[in-house]
């Protein structure tokens, strides 16, 4: 089985963000890792593969991570390959600054069309623009079924079947599809494990290929901001908000919090 | 004046709250039409609510297919390819934007989710980073699809009789096959992303969330998260709140034992009031708090549990 795994480069979510000049997110000053979320659907495909005959040289079974994003993507990438995935694919063009959810799942389903996977894995959502809608939009333009929020993933190849439960605030539903399908892996799924110093060696020996908008088969003109089809109009800073009272509690601490609600007509 | 779409949220036929307010926010936009997808015998709630909310049309249809998202992007699709409306709005949750995801690709729609108020021109304010940025946005191609998140605006009634629209969807197949379904778990609380109060418990219960649950019960407040008690696996990932998990806005935020990391700020800075229990006097939690006590959460917040409800009785 062929697995491709959708990554993105993201800032840290423990940082402060804001929006630049030019209405789109400041990555400069900011970390940029791999997306939290990401990791799960890397941890995911690496423990189906060492359960059912491994991945790598001489494995069964291929991990390939793709992505879109600036050239410097590829530390993030990096760390997804210490971790045990096989090689990435990285598309990376100027055209591509400022694209949109749309946008992007056109460049991604374009690559994945050409990839010959069987499977695509990706995280719930990005953490920084967190409209965890780039799934279900590559399952629509794929075609394939898609098979989202899964809280476990079973994959049986034989018999080209894949069974997820899904789990979201609507409950939990068991769903099966045949290959190829898009999955999308929430945070209860697994633990991901942090790279080895193997693995961080073995990842620097391991293939980034990069890919033009033109080898991938995309036009120009469908991306970018340009191109996107909603516009950021304006936008501001909320002001911050100040620091109210702040007690010691010297054992009426939970009265005086009373207190306070009632004064606000809370309770 | 063009027909705003709005897909009735719902659980097997038990309607949200989130879903009247869609239909309040959307009656000032322009006539409601009001679209439930449904399976056997779950069409009444929502038919109730598209009218005691006011809309002028409803479409009720049955999904052919048992998986939760193809089925409503085909009828929104189809309704929208024969009706022309000015804009769809869909309630912003896991379900709903998938939803809104997959019909923009198939309308060539331009998409905002997680919206929190639409202008008469459809120009959209969301509220960006953990609530730190305020962006006002506009779709440039197709009718807007926008996905409003719970919570957005009180939910007004007004008594209509809504035209029955009958509509040709053309059905899909998802591929995929629903094998069985569950409720969730209703421990009673109120939807974390639909209450007005919350109240959440970080490190310092150290794993411990008895208190701050039976402040939740006190107050009728769902109960949350933060990320290093979720991780710890003290308290499941689906309450977590933060830049990884939801985002809140309640009347009331009660915060117990949580130092208010960025990550965790991200997801409940937009709260009306913020209320923080911390041992630790330098938290970060305390820079937001309206009101906040240094203390241990384990003496203060069985007190105040105590206290409110004292006052109810």
């Amino acid at each position: 089985m062929k697995f491709l795994v959708c990554v993105k480069q993201v800032p840290d979510s423990w940082a402060e963000k804001k929006l630049g000049a030019d209405s789109r997110l400041d990555r400069a000053g900011v970390d940029a890792v791999l997306n939290d979320l990401d990791e799960y659907a890397i941890e995911e495909a690496l423990r189906i593969c060492e359960n059912s005959g491994g991945n790598g040289e001489g494995g069964e079974h291929s991990i390939t991570l793709l992505s879109m994003g600036p050239d410097r993507a590829t530390e993030a990438i990096r760390k997804g390959l210490s971790m045990g995935a096989d090689n990435a694919i990285l598309i990376s063009d100027e055209a591509l600054a400022g694209s949109d959810a749309l946008a992007t799942s056109l460049v991604l389903a374009k690559a994945i069309e050409s990839s010959g996977a069987n499977i695509v894995l990706c995280g719930t959502e990005s953490t920084d623009a967190r409209m965890s809608v780039v799934p279900a939009m590559l399952a629509e333009r794929l075609g394939w079924p898609q098979l989202t929020f899964a809280g476990e993933l079973k994959i049986d190849a034989g018999a080209n079947k894949v069974t997820i439960k899904r789990m979201t605030d609507e409950g939990i539903e068991e769903m099966e599809a045949s290959l190829p399908c898009v999955v999308s892996v929430i945070e209860k799924i697994n633990e991901p494990r942090y790279p080895s110093f193997k693995g961080i060696m073995a990842a620097k020996k391991k293939t980034i290929e990069t890919r033009s908008l033109a080898d991938v088969g995309v036009s120009t003109d469908q991306v970018g901001s340009a191109s996107s089809w909603s516009a950021v109009v304006d936008s501001a800073l909320r002001p911050p908000r100040s620091a109210g009272i702040k007690v010691v509690d010297e054992g009426n601490g939970g009265n005086e919090l009373v207190s306070f609600l009632a004064d606000k007509k809370i309770v | 004046m063009a027909d705003v779409l709005v897909l009735i949220d719902h659980t097997a036929g038990l309607v949200s709250r989130a879903a009247s307010e869609l239909i309040t926010a959307a009656r000032a936009l322009g006539p409601v039409h009001a679209v439930a997808v449904v399976r056997a015998g779950e069409a009444d709630a929502p038919r109730a609510m598209a009218a005691q909310f006011g809309a002028s049309k409803l479409s009720v249809i049955e999904a052919v297919d048992g998986h939760p998202i193809t089925p409503s992007v085909d009828a929104l699709a189809s309704i929208a390819q024969a009706s022309a409306p000015a804009a769809i709005l869909i309630t912003s949750g896991a379900k709903g934007k998938e939803i809104a995801g997959r019909l923009a690709v198939r309308l060539g729609s331009g998409l905002l989710t997680d919206v929190i108020d639409v202008a008469q021109d459809f120009s959209a304010t969301q509220s960006i980073f953990g609530g730190s940025t305020v962006v006002h946005s506009k779709v440039t191609h197709g009718a807007p699809i926008i996905t409003v998140r719970p919570n957005a605006c009180e939910p007004v009634a007004s008594e209509s009789t809504p035209e029955i629209v009958d509509v040709t969807v053309a059905h899909t197949s998802s591929g995929v096959t629903v094998t069985s379904r569950q409720a969730p778990v209703k421990g009673g609380r109120p939807e974390l992303t639909e209450a007005s109060i919350i109240v959440s418990g970080g490190r310092g219960t150290n794993g411990d969330f008895s208190p701050v649950e039976s402040l939740a019960d006190a107050l009728g407040a769902a109960v949350g998260a933060s990320r290093a008690a979720t991780d710890a696996g003290w308290y499941p990932h689906s309450n977590q709140v933060g830049q990884t998990g939801k985002t809140v806005s309640p009347q009331l935020y009660v915060a117990c034992g949580i130092s208010g990391a960025i990550q965790h700020r991200a997801g409940m800075q937009t709260s009306k009031t913020i209320v923080a229990i911390n041992k630790d006097a330098d938290a970060p939690i305390f820079e937001l708090a309206d009101f906040g006590v240094v203390g241990d959460l384990f003496n203060v917040v069985p007190q105040a549990a105590a206290g409110v409800l004292a006052r109810k009785s």
